[in-house]
Formats: structure tokens, sequence, C-alpha cells
């Protein structure tokens, strides 16, 4: 029951915050180097990770997506008619939460640990932008 | 088929077929949905940083551009008809006619305006 409002939560959040963050960032990135900056600067500390706003867009939009995407791969399933026996049913429930966070757990571990690993931009591919 | 009451005008001639055709479409899109938001989280996370001259790179190759536009396509289609329906839950007088124009015209411009963002990375490619 709990994880069908999170589905509609979810998407709704996803269509809206998430599409706004989403067409802002394209626009920038369309509108050039000067514009791209300003938007990253909004989001981002000036090591290029997060900042407060940042982590909680950033985290925020990828467990909703994880949680949407496996309540909506539960929509799959009961569409075919299986697990609609109460047991199944709530442990699939627990489960999509379970997985959604270990999911973003998982991104966030490896993008924060690829960040401590590249350490100084030292070994930026390109010439290295000065704010 | 008669031609007296309602029901009996309509009642042999099957659904309007519009309500199944919603229903597959927004499955139909959250497949794609799903194989190309994870290709997207993939791509941008195996990035070496988010800075301009990296993502401005990786999106005026085909390889990206592409999938993007079909993601805006794909991914704006099934909130588009997602949201309908949660509009149509909650709203239940004129509001709803005004929401559901609101909603169309959204969809329909943000995914014109994230479309012509896309190419313009693209067709701009080398210039930085
Ligand atoms: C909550 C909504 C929004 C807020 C608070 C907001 C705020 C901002 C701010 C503070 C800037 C930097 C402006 C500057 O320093 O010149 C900016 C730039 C920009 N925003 Fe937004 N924005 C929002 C929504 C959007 C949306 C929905 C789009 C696209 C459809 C968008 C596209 C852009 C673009 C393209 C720029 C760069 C423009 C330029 O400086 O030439 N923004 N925005
Ligand atoms: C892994 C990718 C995705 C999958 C598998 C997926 C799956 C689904 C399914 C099966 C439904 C129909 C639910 C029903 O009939 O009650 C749905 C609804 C919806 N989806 Fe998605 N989706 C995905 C991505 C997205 C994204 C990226 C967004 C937003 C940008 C989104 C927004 C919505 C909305 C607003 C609804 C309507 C919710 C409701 O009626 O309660 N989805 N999704």
């Amino acid at each position: 029951m709990t994880v069908s409002i999170l589905h509609r939560v979810t998407g709704s959040g996803m269509a809206t915050v998430g599409v706004i963050v989403f067409l802002w960032w394209l626009g920038a990135l369309a509108a050039g180097e000067r514009d791209y900056a300003r938007f990253m600067d909004l989001l981002t500390v000036k090591s290029g990770a997060p900042n407060i706003a940042g982590y909680i867009l950033g985290i925020g939009l990828t467990l909703s997506f994880f949680q949407h995407m496996m309540t909506g791969i539960r929509h799959f399933v009961m569409d075919a008619g299986a697990a609609f026996e109460l047991k199944a049913n709530k442990s699939f429930a627990v489960l999509t939460v379970v997985v959604s966070v270990l999911l973003t757990a998982a991104l966030w571990g490896y993008i924060t640990y690829d960040q401590l690993k590249a350490a100084p931009a030292g070994n930026a591919p390109i010439a290295v932008e000065t704010k | 088929m008669g031609n007296g009451t309602h029901i009996g005008r309509v009642r042999g001639l099957g659904a309007a077929h519009e309500g199944a055709h919603h229903w597959v479409t927004q499955r139909l899109t959250a497949g794609s949905n799903l194989l190309l938001m994870l290709w997207l989280i993939v791509s941008l996370v195996r990035l070496p940083e988010l800075s301009y001259g990296v993502v401005q790179s990786w999106l005026s190759s085909p390889w990206a551009a592409v999938p993007m536009i079909l993601l805006v396509i794909s991914v704006f289609n099934h909130f588009r008809l997602g949201l309908q329906v949660v509009i149509e839950d909650y709203q239940h007088d004129e509001t709803r006619i005004v929401l559901m124009s609101l909603l169309n015209y959204f969809t329909i411009a943000a995914g014109t305006f994230a479309i012509f963002s896309i190419l313009k990375v693209a067709f701009t490619g080398a210039a930085a």
C-alpha cells in the first residue's frame, strides 16, 4: 500500500523538480561555458564536489529514481499476474525500498570515492578551467 | 446495435481503445525509460568530471546525443501520461481541463527546449 503512493510521489517529483533541473542543466550547457559554470556554481563547491543544494537535489532525485524504478518493476510483475499473495506482495514492497536505498548509497559512495581518489584536479584530461 | 438508449448505442462496439492505448504507452515508455535512464546515470558517473569541456564534448558525440533525445521523448511522454492520471484522480471540476492543457503545453514546450539544447550542443560540437 505505502509503496504505491511512493511510486506516485517519486514520479510526480521527478516530473517537476527533476525536469526543471534537467532543462536548466541542458539549457546552460547549450548556452555556453560561462552559463554552464554558473549553473554548476549553484550546485557545487570549488573542488567540483556537490554543495548542500547539490547533495539534496542529487541524492533526492537518484533515490526517487531508484524507488520509482523498483516500484515500476513491481508494477510489471503484478501486471503479469504474479506476486498477489499477501506475503510475497508485502516482501516485494519492502524489497523495493531496501534496494532503492542500497542502489542510491552505492552510487553516491562510488561518486564520493572517485572524487577522493581523483584528488586535486591534477589528472583532469583537459585544461583545468580556473574560476 | 440499437439506436435508442445510450447504452444500446455503444453496446457491442467494444472499448474506445484509448484507455488501453494510454496504459500500453505508459508501459512501453516505462521500459525505454528504464534502459535510457540507467544509461544516463552510468554515463554521467563515468565521466571524469562534470566540467563544461567534458560534458560538452560528451554530448556532442552522436552516441550520447541520440540516446539523450530518445530519453527526452520517452521520459516526457511517460510523465505526461503519468501526471495526466494523477490529475484525473484528484481534480474533478473544470480545473481539470485547465491543468490538463497546461500539462500538455508544458510537456511539449519543455521537450522541444530540451531537444533543441541537445542539438545545439551536438551541432556546435568543436567550438568550446
Ligand atoms: C526554480 C526555477 C529556477 C530558478 C530559481 C533559476 C535561477 C537561475 C539563476 C540564479 C541563474 C543564473 C543567472 C545569472 O547569473 O545570469 C539561471 C540561469 C539560467 N537558467 Fe534558470 N532558474 C530556474 C529555472 C530554469 C528553467 C526551468 C530553465 C530552462 C527551461 C532555466 C534555464 C536557465 C538558463 C539557460 C540559464 C543561463 C542563462 C544566462 O545566464 O544566459 N532556468 N537560472
Ligand atoms: C526506470 C524507469 C521507469 C519505470 C520502470 C517506470 C514505471 C512506471 C509505471 C509502470 C507507471 C504506471 C503506474 C500505474 O499504472 O499506476 C509509472 C507511472 C509514472 N511515472 Fe514512471 N517509470 C520510470 C521512470 C519515470 C521517470 C524518469 C519519471 C519522471 C520524470 C516518471 C514519472 C511517472 C509518473 C508521474 C507516473 C504516474 C504516477 C501515478 O499515476 O501514480 N517515471 N511509471
